[in-house]
């Protein structure tokens, strides 16, 4: 990416702009298949010898137990979750993400500011205020999206869990005190607000109802045109 | 309907806010417990609180300083996340229902310290975007010599980020607390006209306080208090 740029002011106090690295994004809801197509990307990246970083949202250590511990008693009030959660972006970012690009390596994103975007949206935040507060990321290379339909979704969850997220439902959200209509309602808000982004944001949209190793096929294709050919 | 939250938003209040700001060793803790016992006197409900203390993030904070985990950005973010959950929780119900809410520091504190370490100055408004501007904001205004000196009289040892160390000022702790500490007072110092109400720091304790409970007492005017209204409602 040599010069980076960001989506807003950036980080003013960071000296090093040139990074070397790629930063791919894939971006879509739990169930899209994300995991699988980041696992078969790290494979296939690192065959053809490229140093490769995944990593995901909430896994840093910094505020990922603070997190943990207010969703279990769901004690948290909406624009402190917000803010948690870009707490912890920002740590993966200048932890992780940067120092990674830095040194050359490919980074693969296992979802990006695009979901806080969406899940903050969906619980009443205002754009202009997420768009603002998230403007110290990184424009990432390429950004795939996994589109699927909750539907599909609903039935991934079941197969993959055996039962239904309160989170992952949005049931605090209100929409319905039934968890199935409370998921599909909450995944077409989602899908909404995804799909809007799509265009903004540059996202190559995949169907994620299509078999993996399909979309694989075409990620790695996108990947070695976009990116690959000329670094 | 979805709600909007965020700057903006309702805030009509019938509560009343005071927020006291100013350099670490500027009295202001003094001024406010003062004002605290004198609003109590009064009979007013009076809900208290002060900066990074909330239950929640207070620990991850404390754990992340002490490991030096934090860049500019997370330290804001970790600020921001402790004040959020103090505002959605504590302040703002008070607020709605009516109450006295006295702040040891405010949002102000923030824009005057994640500046000074190399934040954007329109970023960190944003950020704190969703809170409702005070009834009075004081600002407690001391030289830089002498606000230094309260400090550091009595303290065997500064903290790492109260000294400013994340910065690499100097490696002397106290030569970098009044590097650090003489930004944060230009900062506040230039917010002082749009925000502020300023208080002379260097007077005596109980001319100060006089000053502050006279410009409350003003502000007081129009506002009653709910208990009140419900004692008078049960006469």
């Amino acid at each position: 990416m040599d010069k980076i740029s960001f989506y807003g002011v950036g980080l003013p106090y960071l000296k090093n702009k040139n990074l070397p690295g790629k930063l791919i994004v894939i971006e879509g809801a739990d169930g899209s298949g994300r995991s699988t197509q980041i696992a078969m990307l790290k494979n296939h990246l690192e065959a053809e010898g490229y140093a490769v970083l995944d990593t995901g949202l909430k896994r840093s250590n910094l505020v990922a137990d603070v997190i943990e511990q207010a969703k279990k008693g769901n004690i948290l009030g909406k624009t402190t979750l917000s803010l948690l959660y870009c707490t912890d972006f920002a740590d993966q970012l200048e932890n992780k993400i940067i120092p990674a690009l830095t040194a050359g390596y490919i980074v693969l994103a296992d979802r990006y500011i695009f979901t806080l975007m969406a899940r903050d949206i969906v619980r009443g935040a205002r754009k202009e205020w997420l768009k603002k507060l998230l403007g110290f990321a990184i424009v990432p290379d390429i950004i795939f999206y996994l589109q699927a339909n909750p539907e599909t979704l609903l039935h991934r969850a079941f197969a993959k869990y055996g039962k239904l997220d309160y989170w992952e439902s949005g049931m605090d959200v209100h929409l319905s005190t039934d968890i199935i209509e409370s998921f599909l309602k909450y995944h077409a808000l989602l899908k909404k607000e995804f799909d809007n982004m799509a265009d903004e944001y540059n996202f190559i949209v995949l169907n994620a109802e299509e078999n993996p190793s399909q979309i694989q096929n075409q990620m790695r294709t996108l990947i070695k045109d976009k990116i690959l050919t000329n670094w | 309907m979805k709600k909007l939250r965020g700057l903006g938003s309702s805030k009509n209040f019938p509560g009343k806010l005071f927020v006291v700001e100013g350099c670490d060793g500027s009295g202001k803790s003094t001024q406010i417990y003062l004002l605290k016992r004198w609003l109590e006197s009064l009979n007013h409900v009076v809900y208290f609180t002060e900066w990074n203390s909330s239950e929640l993030v207070k620990e991850a904070t404390k754990r992340a300083k002490k490991n030096n985990l934090l860049t500019p950005t997370t330290f804001s973010l970790m600020h921001a996340s402790d004040f959020a959950d103090r505002y959605e929780k504590l302040i703002l119900p008070h607020l709605r229902a009516g109450y006295i809410v006295l702040c040891d520091r405010y949002v102000y504190t923030a824009y005057a310290r994640d500046i000074a370490r190399g934040c954007d100055a329109d970023w960190v408004k944003n950020v704190y975007s969703f809170a409702v501007e005070p009834t009075i904001a004081f600002y407690f205004r001391v030289p830089l010599d002498i606000s230094v000196s309260r400090i550091l009289t009595g303290r065997t040892q500064l903290k790492y980020h109260e000294a400013g160390m994340d910065m690499g000022f100097s490696p002397d702790p106290v030569e970098s607390f009044k590097i650090f500490q003489g930004i944060i007072m230009k900062n506040y110092d230039e917010m002082a006209d749009e925000y502020f109400t300023v208080i002379d720091g260097t007077l005596p304790i109980e001319v100060q306080q006089k000053q502050v409970r006279e410009i409350v007492k003003n502000a007081l005017k129009d506002y009653t208090s709910p208990i009140h209204n419900i004692i008078n409602t049960i006469k």
